[in-house]
Formats: structure tokens, C-alpha cells, sequence
């Protein structure tokens, strides 16, 4: 205790009992974060445990087969390696584009904020409706059939949402005396865009575009609904291609009634989960090597 | 008009949705003079400053009223091309602004993005000097432009606006943001300037604008209030609003 305390005897500070609080209070966040880090753990070590032993080049480079020992995931990972592309090549241009649209030239009226309030709807709309929709637009009314680009069509769709958001982030966040310096200048609009917001705007816009892909190619349900759940023995060379992917292939395994195929499925899960986690890691690694 | 004007507002007016800016200004700005604007913080001298180069025009919400001419003709009529009269009458801002790229690439923009026939090295270099910058950076043009000081991006700035050959340079509080050698710097450059360009600039540090201006506007709550030689307005304030804000009893 302090002797002579200003305040006289009007306080009473219990400093052991707040330490004490806080230091209770730390312990229950430090619990939680634990939390998480070990149901990861437990996650991957039962993965890596199952699927490990299942992965070889063969298994990488053969085809599905009737027999566990002969099955392997290469239509699959072609199949998610075409998709990926296509989603890649249909959502960042109209992602990005709907972005600037709605940052740099629409005026800010109730129309444009209603438009914005519904994209971010969008991005919540669970990934089964969209099927439905590929079902419906892609597969039947534009027979598309069950191709690979109505599958990515599709994740098109469940991915623009997050793509344009991302977009549009990363175009507020480039400083309005960038946009001022140009203009002051005497660049136009499009100038202006195409040489100082875009630039600062890209790696924002890069890293959101790969977590946007990272979800598409673990996306199972709407490709399911649109009836990708097929038998390929063969590689997809075109667009217009039937296709199999790699959750696909997870969830075929993983229904299999013998459970001689379980093994395979988690071998793929090793396989999907590593793409996806590089993918994300690379999406990181641009957002920390732009930011200043 | 008077002969050697070359910005005149007429009856000028702003507003920012329903908030009234700017009253009803009308004043003329001389060629090859250095134009102080000073008053209180929110008294429209930078809105002022934005509609000669057409800059409030990226405000959503802005309502201009009146005319500005730039040497006789509207800047505000239909027919006028924005990126024309921008480029015709540069801008410096408050905070340095150079562009994130190389020294070189920060004064070779303007000459690209508006067709440059000559060699642009050139008039990178001209410009360079004409901002008195040259020597501090000619032998590391390449670099990152965001590595210069703050008074040496600012002189980049003014580079930058002099290489697309302005009549006119507006510059908004071009040195509040700088340590009092950097600002000298700046004021000793407009003192370079003088005679080549004509400048407007808007200041709130009333011992600069007495320092390096030739005519002084003074604005109170939108309105213009006195705008003379800065000498007279200074030593003989006729409205005693300006007396109360340049002898500092008010502002």
C-alpha cells in the first residue's frame, strides 16, 4: 500500500483483485484461441494420418477406377485445374469491372447503395441455390449440358460476389490525393483509373480474387446439383467437356457403402486441402508484400 | 475585364448539397501575379481555389453557380473539356502527393497522358530545375519517388505541375504540411516563379501571404470581404474584419 494516497480515504482501489481479473480474463481469451488451434490440428493430423498413405504417383496420375488399388484422381485434379481457369477468366473481369463501375463512375445515389447492399446479400447466399440457378440458366436453358463451362459458369456465379467486394475495397482504399494528382494533371477519368487507382488497387483486388477462387474449387453442393457426379475416365480437353473435380471425387469416395474407398478420399482431401491452403498462403504473401 | 486578366469569377457561387460555400464572389486574378487567399478555416478559400481548375467537380454533391473565365472563356460551359482546362491551369495540394513510381516517372505522366511530342527527358530535366529539385535528384531519378522528404515531394509536386506548361498554378496550403526550412524552400521557389506563371495560392499563415504575395484576397464565411494589394490590405485593411484577422484579434 502507498502510504499518504492522494484522494485521502475516498478510494478503495483493490489493485490485487482487478490484476487478479485481468489476469483471469487473459486465460479465458489465451482458452479460446487454443480452441481453434487445436481443432485444426486434430483436423489435419487425422487427414494426414488417413490420406498420407493413400498418396503416390499413381494415385496422382490414374484415372477413377472400379478398384481401390487402380483409382486415382487425375480427371479430378484436371477437372478442378480447368474449372479454376474458367471461374478465373468469367468472375475477375465482371468482378472487377462491376467494381469500378460502382466506385469510380456510378453516382452515389439510393439505386447504387441499394445495388451494393444486394451484391453483399449475394455473397451470403448459401452455395446450393446457386446449383439450382447453373441447373436451370447454364445446364438446361442454355444447354450447356453438363459441362465444364456450366460448372464454372456456375461458380461464377457463388464467386463474383466475393471477387466485386474485394474489388471494391481495395479501390476505396486507394487515397483520394492519388486520384486529385492525376486529375490535377489533366489525365481523364479513365487515365486516372488505368494508371493510378487500378495499380494501387491490384494487389487488394489479386489476393481477394484467389481467396474468391480458393472457395469455388472447394465448392461441392452446387456442382453436385448441376450433375457433375460422374464417372471420367478421361482427361477434359475443351470447355464443353463432361468433368468430374476434386470434391466431387471426396464426396463419390466418401459415399461408398464398402468403405474400400474411404482411404482414397482422404488421399484427395490431402490433395484438395493442399491446393487450397497454397492458394490462400499466396494470396497472403501478395497482400503482405504490397502493403506499405 | 481588365486587360491582363486571367481568371475572373462572376457573381460566383458553391454549395455543397444545401450548405452554402461560397456567397456570390466576383474578383479578377491579373497575369503573372502571385494571389494570396487567407481567412479562417471554412471561409471557401480552398472551394474558391477548386472551382478555377474545375477540382470541386469530383465532389458528388457540388453546385457551382455563376461563371468563372479563363481569359474570357467559361470554364463551366457545356463544351469545355475538364482534363483541358486542368492541364492549362495546374494544382499543388496541401499534403504532398507525388505518385508511388520512380522521380522521373512522377513529372513524365502529365507529358504522356497528354500527348508530349518533344523529348520528354528533357523537359523532365527543365522541370526538374525549374523546380529547384534537380540537384538534389538528378542522379537518382529511378528512385522511388515516396523516399524524398517531405519538402523535396512537394517540390516534385510543383515539378510535376510545371513539366505539362500551366499558364496558371493553383496551390492549396502548399507548405503547412512542411518544417519551416522546407517552407522556406517553397516560398523562395513561388519567389523563383514569379514573373513566369501566374499563382494563386491559399494560405493560412497571414506572414507568408505578406511575404511572397503581390494581391491579397481576404475571405470571411464565403464572402469576399477586401481584395487589394497585399501591402494595403495588410497595412490598410479598410473592412475591420480584416483588421480583426490579420492583426490576429480574430480567426
Amino acid at each position: 500500500m502507498t502510504p499518504a494516497a492522494p484522494g485521502g480515504g475516498r478510494f478503495a482501489p483493490r489493485l490485487k483483485a482487478r490484476r487478479r481479473a485481468g489476469v483471469r480474463f487473459r486465460w479465458l481469451c489465451r482458452l479460446a484461441a487454443a480452441f481453434g488451434v487445436a481443432s485444426l490440428v486434430v483436423l489435419l493430423a487425422s487427414i494426414l494420418v488417413d490420406g498420407l498413405p493413400a498418396l503416390s504417383f499413381e494415385f496422382l496420375a490414374s484415372y477413377p477406377s472400379r478398384f481401390p488399388e487402380r483409382a486415382g484422381i487425375r480427371s479430378a485434379i484436371l477437372g478442378s485445374a480447368w474449372m479454376l481457369a474458367l471461374v478465373a477468366a468469367m468472375s475477375f473481369p465482371l468482378g472487377v469491372g462491376a467494381a469500378l463501375y460502382l466506385e469510380e463512375y456510378a453516382p452515389r445515389n439510393r439505386f447504387t447503395s441499394l445495388l451494393k447492399t444486394n451484391i453483399a446479400n449475394l455473397a451470403s447466399v448459401p452455395s446450393i441455390v446457386y446449383g439450382i440457378v447453373g441447373l436451370a440458366v447454364f445446364v438446361r436453358f442454355l444447354a450447356l449440358e453438363r459441362s465444364l463451362l456450366a460448372g464454372a459458369a456456375t461458380l461464377s456465379l457463388l464467386v463474383l460476389p466475393i471477387v466485386n467486394i474485394a474489388a471494391r475495397e481495395a479501390i476505396r482504399a486507394v487515397p483520394d490525393s492519388l486520384r486529385e494528382a492525376a486529375y490535377a494533371l489533366g489525365a481523364t477519368r479513365w487515365q486516372t483509373i488505368r494508371h493510378h487507382v487500378l495499380p494501387a488497387a491490384m494487389p487488394g483486388i489479386l489476393s481477394g480474387t484467389i481467396l474468391g477462387l480458393s472457395r469455388a474449387g472447394g465448392e461441392t453442393a452446387p456442382l453436385l446439383i448441376i450433375g457433375a457426379l460422374t464417372f471420367i475416365a478421361f482427361d477434359p480437353i475443351s470447355p464443353m467437356d463432361p468433368f468430374t473435380a476434386l470434391p466431387i471425387q471426396i464426396f463419390n469416395w466418401t459415399t461408398d457403402p464398402h468403405g474400400e474407398f474411404h482411404a482414397l478420399a482422404a488421399g484427395a482431401i490431402v490433395v484438395l486441402l493442399g491446393v487450397l491452403l497454397m492458394m490462400n498462403a499466396a494470396a497472403i504473401l501478395i497482400r503482405n508484400r504490397y502493403e506499405r | 475585364m481588365a486587360p491582363d486578366a486571367v481568371l475572373e469569377t462572376v457573381g460566383l457561387g458553391v454549395r455543397y448539397g444545401e450548405a452554402r460555400v461560397i456567397g456570390d464572389i466576383s474578383l479578377t486574378i491579373r497575369q503573372k501575379r502571385v494571389v494570396a487567399f487567407i481567412g479562417p478555416s471554412g471561409c471557401g478559400k480552398s472551394t474558391l481555389l477548386r472551382c478555377f481548375n474545375r477540382m470541386n467537380d469530383l465532389v458528388p454533391t457540388v453546385r457551382v453557380t455563376g461563371q468563372v473565365l479563363f481569359r474570357g472563356r467559361d470554364l463551366y460551359a457545356p463544351d469545355v473539356e475538364p482534363a483541358d482546362v486542368r492541364r492549362a491551369i495546374g494544382m499543388v495540394f496541401q499534403k504532398p502527393n507525388p505518385f508511388p513510381k520512380s522521380i522521373f516517372e512522377n513529372v513524365a505522366f502529365g507529358l504522356r497522358i497528354n500527348g508530349f511530342q518533344d523529348d520528354i527527358g528533357d523537359r523532365v530535366e527543365a522541370s526538374l530545375r525549374a523546380a529547384a529539385l534537380w540537384d538534389e535528384v538528378s542522379h537518382r531519378l529511378e528512385a522511388d519517388a515516396l523516399g524524398l522528404s517531405a519538402g523535396q515531394q512537394q517540390r516534385l509536386c510543383i515539378a510535376r505541375a510545371l513539366a505539362v506548361e500551366p499558364e496558371v498554378l493553383l496551390m492549396d496550403e502548399p507548405a503547412s504540411a512542411l518544417d519551416p526550412i522546407a517552407t522556406g524552400r517553397i516560398e523562395d521557389l513561388i519567389g523563383d516563379l514569379r514573373g513566369d506563371y501566374t499563382i494563386v495560392i491559399v494560405t493560412h499563415n497571414m506572414q507568408q501571404a505578406a511575404r511572397i504575395s503581390d494581391d491579397t484576397a481576404f475571405l470571411y464565411m464565403g464572402d469576399l470581404v477586401e481584395y487589394k494589394e497585399t501591402q494595403r490590405l495588410f497595412t490598410n485593411p479598410e473592412d475591420e474584419r480584416t483588421e480583426a484577422y490579420i492583426t490576429g484579434r480574430r480567426g
